[in-house]
């Protein structure tokens, strides 16, 4: 029947018709990936240096970290809170492998070295994570998860011979290579934008290979797929493997953006701050995170003069975020984008705008 | 119908006292080392020490300080850690407001000792206050997402965001502590022997009187808690529900009016707690966090969902973290996460958890 259907239809459509008919199909299907794109990579000529590097950068570091945590909850149906700690250990280890204000602890290898290798460290921390909490589902995920970040909070809070304890490390420089100063706004911007995009952009691709598509089934129905032959928990650990990588990039942006960590960069308010972010955007698309990092970074930065401004104190900040928190959670389960989704889909539907 | 009930107990109690001497006819080796470790630390802190072991452990007083401390610490922890385990028992979702809840107990029950001036009084005025909140937050949001574990769970955090922020509003972020009251305060002599005299005088251990007090209270609790759970008709209905909430809410029972009153009593459990932490430690800004995230930790270590469970991890946390202070300095913290970590690579649902 389809093998018919294909015959019949081919001769009637002329190939160059065919063509423009599939470019137009594609340029609605990608037309706002592509403005969001364009207007992307112009944003430097458009806008203050503040909003670039406080505004945009900071959205697009903490959304990718967040984005390795929407893709093990989106994707794999686990809510990691380890994935800042993840982020965290990437950040310390550049720290201590390349440079840094305390050359009794760092080694000043060159960056080349040293981002690999804090990289593949925070890449086997997470891994290792996973396979801790792999066997566990749902909310038990959420205790183990956030109990191990805590603990790690506690490690780099006691520990001064390789984490300097209370006081971290400062003055973390970020590469200079190719005659550019990497830590210079506009070259430090897209080098964010790059990375942000790419994790992006691979993160919709495996969602999509036949290991996404495994993944989701783990998520939606472990004991099915368990039973028609898949690895469980290798699937979940190799998840937590790539979400690491993605989250390890973005420690070391941080770090370089932040010039400085210190236990508190990964601590306990921290880490349940970028659940609020992934959660706030959306668990179910890979922008989801960013838009929640946007959301929260406007909020933290300009909450407080907004605040005083309408007569209220300016300091219940996060008596603010937590409130916006509850409301998404209560009445839109699948954050900012299923609220946008939704909208989408109510405008779109002639039977609801004839009613 | 007597007649069953009698039978009921005793068999219940044959398979208590029939599953320890499996275990222990399964594994006698783990047995007898256990066996042997508790002897040797009742004859530790029983027996005078010979002259080697204070190059070892150091001062005999040292040690048995560390370990009475921990038992006392290990009682506070199960306070709070028991309404937890029983709430997430019963309910499925893991309550991250538990600490916050922790915290207002215990300002609650520094303002009503500062009214009053009566300490046990407090504890009821801290009782009440958090079973209020509970109850409140068990009727007016989690039975409106009925069966949605993980959303329950994020609600939880959004409100402990919400509580600790308004906490500080209220109390500011000044270390509290509450005063002992006259008839409890000052040490009491155990009969420890702690050291021999020139003399031959034997020196006796003197612990703190209130802190005594408070671990008999906690051990009565936790007595009281088991007679509760399997002498009485709620107790059953409470362990029917924790073994299938939809098989006992299809055969009649008022399953949320039992929400509402498990979730109304780990509250006020949690309040009172906060007392006690408020008496022999100090409340303040974080304490919510870290004594949720004790909570976390003793309910992994014991297993999820058992109050026994909660009992036995509360006890190794408590003395890991107090000993560790002795003996690890450094890192005494990070050695009861280490436990957690060990336990969970071998037995993820815990030293007592069923699957």
């Amino acid at each position: 029947m389809a093998l018919a259907q294909t015959t019949d239809a081919t001769p009637l459509i002329v190939p160059g018709e065919q063509r423009t008919d599939a470019l137009s199909r594609w340029v609605s299907r990608y037309a706002p990936t592509l403005i969001l794109g364009v207007v992307m990579l112009i944003l430097p000529t458009i806008t203050t240096p503040f909003i670039l590097d406080q505004i945009v950068g900071w959205t697009l570091i903490l959304g990718m970290i967040a984005l390795s945590l929407m893709f093990l909850g989106g994707y794999g149906g686990m809510v990691s809170l380890a994935q800042m700690t993840v982020a965290g250990v990437a950040g310390y280890m550049i720290a201590v492998f390349g440079a840094s204000s305390l050359p009794k602890i760092s080694l000043f290898w060159p960056w080349w070295v040293a981002a690999p290798i804090a990289i593949s460290i925070a890449v086997a921390f997470g891994t290792l994570v996973g396979a801790l909490s792999a066997r566990t589902e749902g909310i038990y995920t959420i205790m183990i998860t956030l109990a191990l970040a805590s603990a790690f909070f506690y490690l780099t809070l006691q520990n001064w011979p390789i984490f300097n304890g209370f006081n971290g490390f400062t003055t973390i420089p970020a590469p200079h290579f190719l005659g550019v100063n990497w830590r210079s706004t506009i070259p430090f911007y897209y080098m964010v934008l790059f990375f942000a995009a790419l994790s992006y952009a691979v993160v919709l691709y495996i969602s999509r290979t036949p290991f996404g598509l495994a993944l989701q089934g783990v998520r939606d129905n472990p004991r099915r797929m368990e039973a028609i032959g898949y690895n469980v928990t290798a699937h979940r650990i190799a998840a937590y493997a790539f979400a690491a990588v993605i989250a390890a990039i973005g420690g070391i942006l941080l770090v370089w953006q932040n010039n400085q960590i210190s236990p508190f960069s990964v601590g306990v308010d921290v880490v349940i701050n970028l659940l609020v972010i992934a959660v706030v955007g959306g668990l179910s698309h890979p922008i989801g995170p960013f838009v929640g990092a946007l959301i929260y970074v406007i909020l933290r930065t300009f909450a407080l003069d907004a605040l005083t401004f309408i007569g209220l104190d300016g300091r219940r900040f996060q008596t603010l975020i937590g409130l916006g928190f509850l409301v998404i959670v209560l009445f839109s389960p699948d954050g900012v984008v299923g609220l946008w989704r939704r909208l989408v889909a109510h405008t779109r539907a002639p039977g609801r705008n004839g009613l | 119908m007597a007649v069953t009930f009698g039978n009921e107990q005793d068999v219940h109690g044959a398979v208590g006292g029939n599953a320890l001497v499996r275990w222990i006819g399964r594994n006698p080796i783990a047995a007898f080392v256990i066996a042997i470790a508790v002897l040797f630390v009742f004859w530790l802190v029983f027996a005078p020490w010979p002259d080697g072991f204070q190059a070892v452990f150091g001062k005999k007083r040292l040690f048995v300080d560390a370990l009475l401390n921990g038992i006392t610490l290990g009682g506070l922890y199960f306070l709070v850690a028991s309404g937890f385990t029983l709430i997430f028992g019963l309910m499925r979702y893991v309550n991250l407001a538990h600490g916050s809840l922790y915290l207002f107990g215990g300002y609650m029950g520094y303002e009503a000792t500062q009214w009053t001036g009566s300490w046990l009084f407090s504890y009821l005025i801290a009782f009440a206050c958090c079973a209020v909140v509970g109850v409140a937050m068990q009727v007016l949001i989690f039975r409106r997402m009925e069966g949605e574990d993980l959303r329950q769970t994020l609600v939880t955090l959004g409100l402990s965001i919400i509580f600790s922020d308004l906490m500080v509003w209220v109390w500011g972020g000044n270390a509290i502590q509450i005063d002992t009251p006259d008839y409890l305060s000052g040490p009491l002599s155990t009969p420890i022997v702690v050291s021999i005299k020139s003399s031959g005088e034997p020196v006796f251990l003197h612990y703190a009187r209130v802190r005594i007090v408070i671990l008999a209270a906690a051990v009565a609790i936790g007595l009281g808690m088991w007679l509760a759970l399997h002498r009485t008709r709620i107790g059953r209905m409470i362990r029917a529900g924790v073994d299938d909430r939809d098989m006992l809410s299809v055969l009649g029972y008022r399953v949320q009016l039992l929400f509402v009153l498990v979730f109304a009593f780990g509250a006020g459990l949690a309040g009172m707690a906060g007392i006690v932490g408020g008496t022999f430690q100090s409340i303040s800004l974080g304490e919510d966090s870290n004594f949720l995230l004790a909570s976390l930790v003793v309910v992994i270590v014991g297993g999820m969902g058992s109050i026994p469970g909660a009992a036995l991890g509360a006890l190794i946390i408590g003395l890991s973290e107090q000993i560790g202070v002795v003996y690890f300095q450094n890192y005494a913290t990070v050695l009861s996460f280490l436990i957690m970590v060990i336990v969970l690579a071998i037995r993820p649902q815990g030293l007592l958890g069923r699957r």
